[in-house]
């Protein structure tokens, strides 16, 4: 039997990545990076490297990086809320999880783009819990319900209670990193549970260009020595805060990625890291940063592709778009992202649900994003030879009225050849109208509430429960909340 | 070479963005003892002028936007000292302060708000990024700001907008300082919550509206 090949786009040659790469090295080696934040100041300089104390520039050599690199795990495993499933990160597997971190969500019934609360939070933590092809959660909606200064622990304290899924989160202070850390281990059990298994993966965002701000070197480092997966999301927008070139966005966007890598492995060697990001390209006319744009994902391939050829799991902001309600480009420009991101072979892709810029979350969009990932998934599954040989006895004794509908060979592999969407459209027009003449959007919205109201919450023990919440409401105490919303807790 | 030529290279150096030419030209003028408010007014500011129309008109983006504002900010930076020199007030519609919040390091929108300020005439001193809201507070009191234009590109910042407001109402200094906010989580209805006098979310409307607050 033939098995299938993996379809796979590469948009760069060998000798393109080598010469990316190597100018990277030399921007970290000679123009050095901003690092404000002493204790990593620190770490490089016990590293030997040369640091400009009074503007916080590190200049990093080559061999540093290199064994940085080979340190770096080139996979790692995150298991789900009960330790049982499994989620391998790197080599070409690839998990969707929600875009994040959403400051607002599409209401399906006003059609507008409103704050979050606690609700609907959770309703976004149940429905992404139960997408078969969003393989991770993520904190990707802030709850306006308390205060801004909490939103990063109470995201994690939310999926949490109700999601068995691994979670791509991270913090919005330095202070925040406990707390969070506290709740996983109060769901593992121990701090070495978590190590042994990660349960979330926190990203840390450096700023363009070349600069790693204090919360996020600190992210890094405490994630880096509790065992926790860093996830580095670089955002150069080219020709504003990185070359306009899509190769000179990627030199700068490998040498941020190097940096974090080598603060990580300084912190702890052979800490889980992921190389990431979410750069794009910018819009010279409007000054906004498209998620959807053809552009922003060949950048996002690109990196995939060299943090393959460093043996690095990868991870990007696709399957995305910046539409403001679902329409037509919402799924084009999702469609083409997700599929991309997933011939690339990128392990962690963080778009489904997300519209306008990375800033707003829907539900509905959730459901069909689903079915986009569904089709990524069939289509890197490939072709495979089911039968040798491959079809000529099926056609034996073939004569005019012959017909494959009853055949048991049909029977036998039209649900591992065919995927079925529920809330794309396959009607007849005849019957489309008898249903109402509905969008897909129409159709997704009712889809979200019959998923709310035939599943019961999937929430975490009770003692767990009582853990999670007197975590949460210490950290919310500190900044003079003294109970969490009523729905917080089921 | 006439006047007229001189004025027509000048917004000529600003369309084209040639900060080499725009500050040359400037130096003649001044050798040649030119009425320096005039080199402004007819040779300069037809070129901003005509840049913001080719904007309008699509044909121009961001970049040449930008890079002709630094250019007129450029040529100001030549006649400034002269018209100080002789004591000749440098027109401007007004003062303004501006900055990225405390905690937000991103600045390239402020970057963006502050260039087209300065290009179309207003003064600007542009405090950078992660500014303390006592600093924003001390420095418009200092140079007697007209405006304070507040920028955050995090929801999590965007409440050090609300606070500096807070302050200045605290302080009974709400009525001294216009205050504009911006920056890509911010809204009309935030900017109304919060008690802002204007918002802007592009620099190009953001010196729409700065004209139109200070000539309320």
């Amino acid at each position: 039997m033939i098995s299938a090949i993996r379809p796979k786009l590469e948009l760069l040659s060998q000798e393109f990545i080598k010469k990316i790469v190597d100018e990277s090295y030399i921007l970290l080696e000679r123009q050095g990076i901003f690092v404000e934040n002493t204790q990593a100041i620190e770490l490089f300089k016990e590293a030997g490297m040369k640091v400009d104390e009074s503007t916080h520039r590190v200049f990093i050599t080559r061999q540093l990086v290199e064994d940085a690199l080979s340190s770096t795990p080139s996979t790692f495993q995150l298991f789900s809320r009960n330790g049982e499933k499994v989620y391998t990160i790197g080599n070409d597997e690839v998990h969707f999880d929600p875009g994040s971190a959403a400051v607002t969500i599409l209401d399906h019934k006003t059609q507008e783009q409103r704050k979050a609360e606690t609700k609907d939070v959770i309703d976004f933590v149940r429905i992404s819990d139960l997408m078969t092809n969003i393989h991770l959660q993520s904190t990707g909606l802030i709850s306006s319900d308390v205060p801004d200064i909490i939103s990063d622990s109470y995201r994690l304290y939310l999926a949490l209670l109700y999601s068995e899924k691994p979670i791509v989160t991270g913090t919005f202070r330095v202070e925040g990193f406990k707390p969070m850390k506290d709740m996983l281990v109060a769901v593992r059990g121990s701090e070495d549970a978590l190590s042994d298994k990660p349960l979330a993966i926190f990203d840390a965002c450096p700023s363009p260009p070349l600069k790693w701000s204090n919360l996020t070197t600190q992210s890094l480092i405490d994630s880096a020595r509790a065992g926790i997966p860093s996830e580095l999301i670089s955002m150069g927008m080219t020709g504003a805060t990185s070359p306009v070139t899509i190769a000179g966005t990627l030199v700068q966007h490998v040498a941020e990625n190097f940096c974090g890598i080598v603060i990580c492995q300084l912190a702890n060697k052979g800490a889980p890291v992921v190389f990431g990001g979410s750069p794009s390209s910018f819009d010279m006319r409007k000054g906004t940063t498209p998620m959807g744009a053809i552009e922003t994902m060949m950048i996002d391939s690109a990196y995939s592709q060299i943090a393959k050829h460093l043996g690095l799991p990868s991870h990007a902001y696709m399957g995305l778009s910046d539409a403001k309600i679902i329409d037509g480009q919402a799924g084009l420009e999702t469609g083409i992202g997700a599929v991309l991101a997933a011939l690339s072979g990128i392990n962690v892709i963080s778009g489904p649900g997300m519209l306008n810029f990375e800033s707003c979350q829907s539900l509905e969009k959730l459901v069909v994003d689903n079915e986009i990932c569904g089709m990524a998934y069939r289509l890197i599954a490939g072709i495979t030879q089911r039968d040798d040989p491959i079809a000529l006895d099926l056609f034996q004794n073939f004569t005019a009225e012959t017909q494959f509908l009853t055949m048991p060979h049909t029977r036998s592999w039209y649900r591992e050849e065919h995927i079925f969407p529920k809330v794309i459209d396959r009607d007849t027009y005849d019957y489309w109208i008898s249903l109402g003449k509905k969008s897909i959007s129409e159709r997704a919205s009712e889809e979200v509430e019959k998923l709310l109201s035939d599943n019961p919450p999937d929430v975490v023990d009770q003692a767990v429960q009582e853990d999670l919440h007197s975590i949460m409401l210490s950290d919310a105490k500190n900044y003079g909340l003294s109970a969490l919303p009523e729905k917080g807790l089921p | 070479m006439t006047d007229k030529d001189l004025f027509a290279r000048m917004a000529q150096s600003i369309i084209d963005g040639n900060k080499d030419d725009a500050q040359a030209l400037a130096k003649e003028a001044i050798d040649v003892q030119m009425n320096l408010n005039e080199v402004i007014e007819s040779g300069y500011v037809p070129g901003v002028q005509k840049v913001g129309q080719l904007w309008e008109e699509g044909e121009y983006f961001l970049p040449e936007l930008i890079t002709s504002a630094e250019c007129m900010k450029a040529a100001m930076a030549v006649l400034k000292p002269e018209l100080q020199k002789s004591q000749i007030e440098t027109p401007t519609l007004g003062r303004i302060v501006i900055g990225t919040i405390e905690g937000d390091i991103h600045d390239i929108g402020k970057n963006l708000v502050a260039s087209m300020l300065s290009a179309n005439g207003f003064e600007v001193i542009d405090l950078g990024a992660d500014v303390k809201i006592e600093t924003f507070l001390e420095k418009a009191d200092e140079v007697d700001a007209d405006l304070i234009c507040l920028s955050a590109l995090l929801t999590t910042t965007m409440l050090g907008q609300k606070r500096l407001i807070e302050q200045l109402e605290k302080r009974g200094l709400a009525d001294r300082f216009v205050v504009m906010v911006g920056g890509a989580p911010v809204n009309q209805k935030w900017a109304d919550d919060i008690g802002a006098d204007g918002y802007a979310e592009n620099a190009m409307t953001a010196v729409r509206a700065a004209k139109m607050l200070v000539n309320k």
